[in-house]
């Protein structure tokens, strides 16, 4: 079996994540597992032949025969609508994968590991946290985690009850009732007094929006961290 | 074995013949790079060539812009899957900055301020089809685009148009660059989707 073959995997669950995006669960005959922040190219295909591929983050990590994605909305996308507004348990669904050997973190890893991730950008850190998780591992793991509200927040119990990592959050437009901070964009005066320093040497992955990833990859930089430490994934249009 | 997607009619579409398989049509233009973007002053760019005899062909900043620049007027195609039709560029034609270099060798390696390579063969980057380019759509190269300069090689998925280039040294075999070593096939036409490994 190559990444490169097509698979088909049965929907399980689709789960409203935010307004705007599901978490979606196959089961998946003959997946070998995958490495955290690996991605996968799902192919949809209409009566008449016509396909469309579009490329998603795994959630899901390790060995085992189910795969999770998770979906934001594009308003003018062709895959996502189908994925988020019609696709349902009980579904097939065509993919290949897992893909991508860079964006990616592995339980043997020893340096300290810092995500900073904007909107659905979590989602391949997720993968990260949860093979941290699951290996047991007792390398310091940190999530700086950007959105616009609270209920655009992705996979949030589950971020919240994780006792491997330590989580920031930070709102950009709507803050939950009794939050101490006024809603406001991640700064690097933000990522200085809340993420790990340069100077402890961590691993950087940084996934978001390419304008999210662009300030906060040079504040980095600006904060000394050296270039080849972080690792970037964008999306979107600039 | 394809299966159809229950309820999946796709967008509305119309034969587009400049667009290879799998790809869509984009209006942006989407930055995607492995790590932080560098910032590179012009006064501090260099660009060189290195061949397996130790020969080494350089340019500056200011000695690449007295070279003859070329308009490109291209269709440019990422693995990423998005395309974006009639781009223009303004760069030196890789035919003008190998006019002097000897070599035996038939591949090149391409390197980038912050450590990126990528591979092609020789034949590929000669013969009017790749670029050093300081200008996209009459403006300077933006530096999330790859400036101060970029090599475009349009013909090929454009992780081989390297971004922030800064040298390209010749190898004997084709040897893997960044990318190809994570995942992405080794040469990359986008008509015969060549995409992975």
């Amino acid at each position: 079996m190559s990444p490169r073959d097509w698979l088909v995997g049965t929907v399980v669950s689709a789960t409203q994540q935010t307004p705007n995006a599901k978490s979606i669960v196959l089961d998946v005959p003959g997946w070998h597992g995958s490495t955290a922040g690996q991605h996968v190219d799902v192919r949809l295909t209409a009566p008449d032949g016509y396909t469309a591929v579009r490329a998603y983050s795994l959630a899901s990590t390790g060995p085992g025969q189910q795969v999770e994605l998770a979906v934001d909305l594009i308003d003018d996308g062709e895959v996502s609508p189908y994925l988020v507004e019609e696709l349902r348990a009980g579904d097939q669904l065509e993919f290949r994968g897992p893909l991508g050997r860079w964006f990616v973190w592995k339980p043997e890893q020893t340096a300290p590991v810092q995500l900073i991730a904007g909107g659905s950008g979590v989602v391949p850190l997720l993968a990260m946290i949860r093979a941290h998780t699951a290996a047991g591992s007792s390398v310091p793991m940190r999530l700086l985690y950007s959105v616009r509200s609270p209920s655009d927040r992705f996979f949030a119990d589950e971020l919240v009850a994780a006792s491997g990592v330590d989580l920031t959050l930070v709102y950009t437009r709507e803050v939950p009732d009794g939050w101490p901070m006024a809603p406001g964009r991640v700064t690097k005066e933000l990522i200085a007094s809340t993420t790990t320093p340069a100077t402890a040497n961590p691993a950087v992955f940084v996934c978001g929006p390419t304008g999210f990833v662009e300030a906060v990859a040079s504040a980095l930089v600006d904060l000394g961290h050296d270039p080849v430490s972080i690792k970037t994934e964008r999306f979107g249009g600039s | 074995m394809a299966i159809f997607s229950r309820g999946f009619t796709g967008r509305p579409r119309e034969a587009q013949p400049d667009l290879p398989p799998g790809q869509f049509l984009t209006e942006d233009f989407p930055v995607l790079s492995a790590g932080p973007t560098p910032t590179i002053a012009e006064a501090d760019w260099s660009f060189t060539i290195k061949t397996e005899l130790g020969a080494t062909h350089s340019w500056s900043w200011d000695e690449l812009q007295a070279l003859p620049f070329e308009d490109v007027h291209t269709d440019i195609h990422c693995v990423t899957r998005w395309s974006k039709l009639a781009t223009n560029w303004r760069g030196v034609s890789m035919d003008t900055l190998f006019a002097d270099v000897e070599s035996s060798y038939d591949y090149v390696m391409v390197h980038s301020t912050g450590g990126y390579t990528t591979n092609l063969p020789l034949e590929d980057i000669l013969d009017g089809q790749a670029w050093i380019t300081t200008e996209f759509d009459g403006e300077p190269l933006e530096p999330d685009h790859g400036g101060p300069a970029r090599m475009i090689v349009p013909h090929l998925y454009f992780w081989k148009s390297a971004k922030w280039v800064r040298g390209i040294t010749m190898q004997r075999s084709d040897a893997p660059g960044f990318w190809e070593q994570n995942g992405y096939h080794t040469y990359g036409n986008p008509w015969r989707e060549e995409r992975y490994s």
